[in-house]
């Protein structure tokens, strides 16, 4: 951040900050509800990662690591962390590659261009619930537009969401086009925070469009670059909404993301301790992700 | 730029924005449809039917989860607002190594994935009497959107000068006259940024409420709509007409205030 543009005097300044610890207090009431709704419950659900509680009985007994040993022997808990990197992953590359050249194709004057924006950006602000609600009716199998077409185009209806690999696929492409808006202005802030003459400078010197794409526009891109994309893989890694509204993880537990495996092994098989265990897995699988992202893009902080 | 390419950039964005319409689309013929009419989901409806709209308000309670949304966003919101700005001040203006302590771990709670707490949570707020109950919610809402919040207000508060309050305090203001009457006008601009973001992200909540709020009476849109979905799966109809239903506030807003929601989502992202 940028230092105060008028420096006060030495004295000013301390009567300023030394004016007395009590403004400190101001920031209690927001350290209380994280202590009460955050803190507390990621410390308690580390211990009771530890119990084998069923959720709601009195009894629990300590089971020491049992429950992290069982998250590297279950092929459901494996399966649901390989879907939620591909979630993670295949969300990031798609968002980038749409937003990025959406935002260079809006940046330019063109007719219409900020009814496009409006319109690319208008799912970023609808619940995941209903554009997955929305999607699940272009997906019906009998009178779903997108069978619709196959059949036009001389195919055979397909069950869109029975199938694993298409439903995760699915899964991947209704959240990166509802998501693709964010990338796409935090992309064209980017392009317009470069300055024109560097691009005069650069063509004067004889560089080719691509050529200035590659050495103006991309180092410039940087932080822009690291912002959307821890952004969007955070998104992708958390993903649960749109999967519960889809496939609620079907078939069988094909789809599961951790999140979406945490809530049923917690409401339906009643495993709390279990499903705390999976809690404390994904908070760290997110946070060594976003220490090692922010590491490779650049000491930038970026939230969400 | 070449005629030609010109004409293919043209044609992309037409196809980016009718697949990105195409949802929509469909489900307002859908909605307007009866269950008898086997029409293409692209065809407009031959006559427009009102009946699916009709169940959705009765058997969905949509009205009433609008109402539930607008309570929870709008006390949430506030909160995170106020919260948010008294929070940051002294950590913008007191570099304290224990103030620098305490804004990392605020920092670091924007990370917690909300399903990461889900077990701990519900059953702190079963004990408390809070599940189903407005309070419940509003309180889980402040405190997991309360960190971005903070965030926004230090990181703004750092770009103004503190000479303002100084000259303020040299006339005799106390500490809250200072805020109140100069530190928070100045704040006008984040405030927007603030509102939008917590306001949406409150709005669409759904892993956190679908947990907390299962009693229609108390019900969000958000798990309102997940669970007359699954009610409905054989009356589609109904379940597009309740999603057009709760997405309208949201398009209203963002029709009149276009604007301030790509801003305010850039300025969110980019601190």
């Amino acid at each position: 951040m940028t230092t105060a543009p008028l420096k006060p005097s030495r004295g000013l300044r301390r009567s300023a900050t030394r004016g007395g610890g009590y403004v400190n207090l101001l920031y209690l009431p927001a350290l209380v509800l994280f202590a009460v709704f955050m803190i507390y419950p990621l410390i308690s659900g580390i211990g009771l990662a530890f119990t084998n509680w069923n959720g709601y009985s009195e009894a629990r007994s300590f089971v020491g690591f049992d429950n992290f040993a069982r998250l590297f022997s279950d092929p459901v808990f494996a399966t649901a962390v390989r879907n939620t990197f591909i979630f993670g992953i295949g969300c990031t590359i798609i968002q980038q590659v749409f937003g990025l050249g959406l935002a260079i194709a809006l940046d330019k004057p063109l007719r219409g261009r900020s009814t496009v924006r409006a319109i690319v950006y208008l799912p970023v602000l609808v619940s995941p619930i209903i554009m997955g609600t929305m999607y699940y009716l272009l997906l019906q199998y009998n009178d779903g537009a997108f069978n619709d077409v196959v059949v036009a185009f001389g195919g055979e209806r397909m069950a869109w969401l029975a199938d694993s690999s298409m439903a995760i696929a699915i899964i991947v492409a209704v959240n990166s086009l509802q998501f693709m808006g964010i990338s796409m202005i935090i992309y064209l802030a980017g392009l317009q925070s470069i300055p024109e003459m560097y691009y005069d400078a650069a063509s004067l010197d004889g560089a080719t469009t691509w050529q200035q794409f590659r050495y103006v526009t991309v180092p410039l891109l940087q932080p822009a670059f690291a912002t959307s994309i821890v952004l969007n893989l955070i998104g992708g890694l958390k993903l649960f909404d749109v999967i519960k509204i889809l496939t609620n993880g079907g078939p069988g537990y094909s789809t599961q993301s951790v999140s979406t495996l945490i809530s049923t092994t917690y409401f339906d098989s009643q495993s709390a301790g279990y499903a705390s265990a999976m809690g404390v897995a994904l908070f760290a699988i997110i946070i060594v992700i976003t220490i090692i992202m922010n590491k490779v893009l650049g000491s930038r902080k970026v939230e969400a | 730029m070449s005629r030609l390419s010109k004409v293919l950039i043209g044609i992309g964005l037409a196809v980016v924005c009718f697949v990105q319409l195409l949802p929509f689309y469909v489900a307002l013929t859908t909605s307007l449809k009866p269950k008898t009419d086997l029409s293409s989901q692209l065809a407009l409806p031959g006559e427009i039917f009102f009946g699916n709209f009709a169940s959705a308000l009765d058997d969905g309670n949509i009205l009433r989860a609008i109402v539930n949304s607008i309570i929870v966003t709008a006390v949430s919101t506030f909160f995170v607002c106020v919260l948010g700005a008294l929070a940051a001040y002294p950590l913008a203006r007191r570099g304290t190594w224990v103030n620098k302590v305490i804004m990392l771990v605020i920092l670091s709670m924007i990370m917690v994935p909300p399903l990461s707490i889900l077990v701990p949570l519900y059953t702190m707020l079963s004990k408390m009497g809070g599940v189903n109950t407005y309070w419940g919610i509003i309180l889980v809402m402040i405190a997991t959107h309360l960190s971005l919040s903070v965030f926004l207000y230090a990181a703004f508060l750092r770009t103004i000068p503190s000479s303002l309050e100084e000259a303020a305090k040299l006339d005799g203001a106390n500490l809250l006259q200072t805020l109140f009457y100069i530190v928070f006008p100045l704040l006008k601009p984040v405030t927007a940024t603030v509102i939008i973001l917590t306001g949406i992200a409150t709005w669409n909540e759904y892993a956190l409420s679908s947990f907390i709020l299962t009693k229609p009476d108390v019900q969000t849109i958000a798990p309102a709509i997940a669970s007359f979905f699954s009610l409905q799966s054989s009356n589609l109809g109904a379940a597009a007409a309740a999603a057009l239903l709760a997405l309208a506030p949201v398009l209203i807003a963002y029709l009149f205030l276009q604007q301030y929601f790509m801003k305010g989502m850039v300025a969110g992202a980019e601190k």
